[in-house]
């Protein structure tokens, strides 16, 4: 079950054919992976939250994560931004562990974690991503304003930038939390649940702005419910119940015996058996 | 009408409280407007009163009261932390327990002092007309040095009070930074404590601040306008308190109050009475609201026509 996530091939076309471990092995021998974990184990106080995660993620794949609530797809994400110490085992960055979060990695946080009512305009909150690096004496330089705002056109966000971030719908606001992710000029983006809650027309304008991301070479992983998400966006998808079920190409990954050992029989909707095979 | 303002600046005392009036209320002001967005107001509460043993022992062995009520305010602040964090108590509760505690601590000193009753009024309610050349100088020197202080770490603050995680996965050290900022609260309350008191010292956090989050949603103009607030009520508050004899401390925080209560029910937008009129001004228009109402009919029947 323990398979690390091997690029898929492209075209994506899912060919339904799991990867022997020795193909995976000489591609990624081939490639290193710019984030990895080993053996990543988490424990809050007496309950396990992640256990013996092995994984590895590569330049310019996409990978999404799946499991029901609760089996520590926020921890882990945590842990890859290295917000969260692991109890044991490591996140490592290009070869190097990663002990203190690095700006080389952006973190979109859920949605629940921001304070909306707070005064702050939406090209505020995109610049950000640039301004707690700049000198505390001055104003932040004009470059960066400029650069705020070309990403908040990226996201089609321009002609808010003066609208303060709580009067946005959810969908909008979460185009603004990509482009502030965007501004950082980060190798990986980190994005839990970016599509809860948001529209139809705002979760295919950000799948293209991430198939954009991925394109430059940069690493992508995001959490979600959503499994026809999960197989026809991400290049990789990882089953996740406090381990690891199974991890791999999408259409490997996502069958029913694979699901139901992740989110148990009872908890498996039609809809989901549907998309399964 | 002027020479209301300018009459009691004539008395040297006058001058001294008018000026450290107006410093603390712009720096609590500014303060307040932290305060209330993080939903600390409690924990400045705390903070005010967690000073009183401290400055209550530096006054009982002749030291420095900010330095005793620096201490007082760390202890008692990292007390409420270490509780919090063992998840047995929740912040709000381990805030209650502390406060309360540390300020009777406070009491049961000053109580075995001879002028009990007089230095526990001017410590509780402020004695802005005993405020020496020496005292303001040190007021704007701290106050300002708070002001300094925010104003470099603007990004930072700004960034934990919004999206906490967010900061986190920035590399903050959001105990540090919490940290810092509870410090500069509590030297903004030491420096109140003689204006105002150490009771009425939330209001100038509090109000100002509130007020000014309903007149506007941008971050720097609600500062500028909490500031301005503050300052005000600190003038309109001690002139009256100069004209009719009531206590200064509390006349000050009633005009702050006053403000806030006619911001609530007249502000333009979202005031409590100006947005009921608007809108009964509004279905005052039969022309418009016919427009607005006939619109999907008039699409109905060209559809079905």
């Amino acid at each position: 079950m323990d398979v690390n996530i091997a690029p898929s091939t492209r075209p994506r076309a899912s060919t339904g054919v799991h990867p022997s471990p020795d193909s995976a092995a000489r591609f990624a021998a081939s490639r290193s992976p710019r984030l990895e974990t080993e053996h990543l184990s988490v424990h809050f106080e007496d309950r396990s939250a992640l256990d013996d995660v092995t994984l590895r993620f590569f330049p310019g794949e996409t990978t999404s994560l799946v499991g029901p609530n609760g089996a520590g797809k926020s921890t882990l994400l945590k842990c890859l931004a290295g917000i969260l110490p692991p109890t044991h085992g490591a996140v490592r960055l290009d070869g190097e562990p990663v002990r203190r979060p690095s700006p080389r990695v952006t973190y979109v946080p859920q949605r629940s974690d921001v304070d909306w009512r707070f005064p702050i305009s939406v090209l505020d909150v995109a610049l950000m991503g640039r301004a707690l690096g700049a000198s505390r004496l001055w104003p932040v330089p004009h470059r960066d304003r400029r650069a705020a705002l070309t990403a908040l056109g990226a996201v089609g966000m321009q002609s808010f930038a003066s609208v303060q971030i709580g009067a946005l719908s959810g969908g909008q606001q979460q185009r603004v939390f990509l482009a502030r992710a965007i501004l950082q000029e980060a190798d990986v983006f980190l994005l839990d649940e970016p599509f809860s809650g948001v529209d139809a027309p705002t979760q295919s304008l950000v799948l293209e702005i991430l198939a954009g991301l991925r394109q430059q070479g940069k690493t992508i992983v995001f959490a979600t419910h959503d499994l026809a998400m999960a197989q026809e966006s991400a290049d990789a998808c990882v089953l996740l119940n406090r381990r690891v079920v199974a991890s791999g190409p999408p259409a490997a990954v996502l069958t029913i015996a694979n699901l139901q050992a992740t989110f148990g029989g009872a908890a498996l909707t039609p809809g989901m058996l549907a998309m399964g095979r | 009408m002027l020479s209301t303002l300018t009459e009691p600046l004539a008395h040297a005392f006058m001058q001294n409280a008018f000026a450290a009036i107006v410093l603390v209320g712009v720096i609590c002001g500014v303060m307040g407007v932290f305060v209330t967005l993080r939903g600390l107001a409690f924990m400045g509460d705390a903070i005010a009163h967690a000073v009183f043993p401290g400055v209550v022992i530096s006054y009982v062995v002749g030291g420095n009261f900010l330095v005793g009520a620096i201490v007082a305010a760390s202890i008692v602040s990292l007390a409420i932390g270490v509780v919090t964090q063992s998840g047995l108590v929740r912040n709000d509760t381990a805030i209650g327990v502390f406060f309360v505690g540390a300020f009777a601590l406070g009491v049961a000193i000053i109580s075995t002092q001879q002028s009990y009753a007089r230095d526990v009024t001017n410590l509780l309610f402020g004695s802005i007309l005993g405020v020496s050349r020496d005292d303001l100088a040190l007021t704007a020197v701290v106050g300002l040095g708070v002001l300094a202080v925010l104003w470099l770490v603007r990004r930072e603050v700004v960034t934990i009070s919004f999206d906490r995680t967010y900061a986190q996965s920035r590399g903050l050290n959001l105990w540090g930074w919490d940290q810092l900022f509870l410090l500069l609260l509590a030297l903004t309350i030491v420096i109140s404590l003689q204006t105002v008191g150490n009771i009425l010292v939330l209001a100038m956090l509090v109000t100002p601040a509130a007020t000014a989050r309903l007149l506007t949603v941008r971050l720097v103009p609600m500062i500028v306008v909490s500031a301005a607030i503050g300052a005000c009520s600190g003038i309109v508050g001690l002139s009256l308190s100069y004209y009719r004899g009531v206590s200064s401390g509390a006349s000050i925080v009633l005009a702050a109050t006053a403000i806030f209560i006619a911001v609530f029910l007249f502000a333009p937008r979202t005031g409590a009475i100006t947005a009921r009129v608007a809108r009964r001004l509004h279905f005052g228009h039969p022309e418009r609201d016919q427009c607005a109402e006939d619109q999907p009919a008039a699409e109905a029947r060209g559809r079905w026509a």
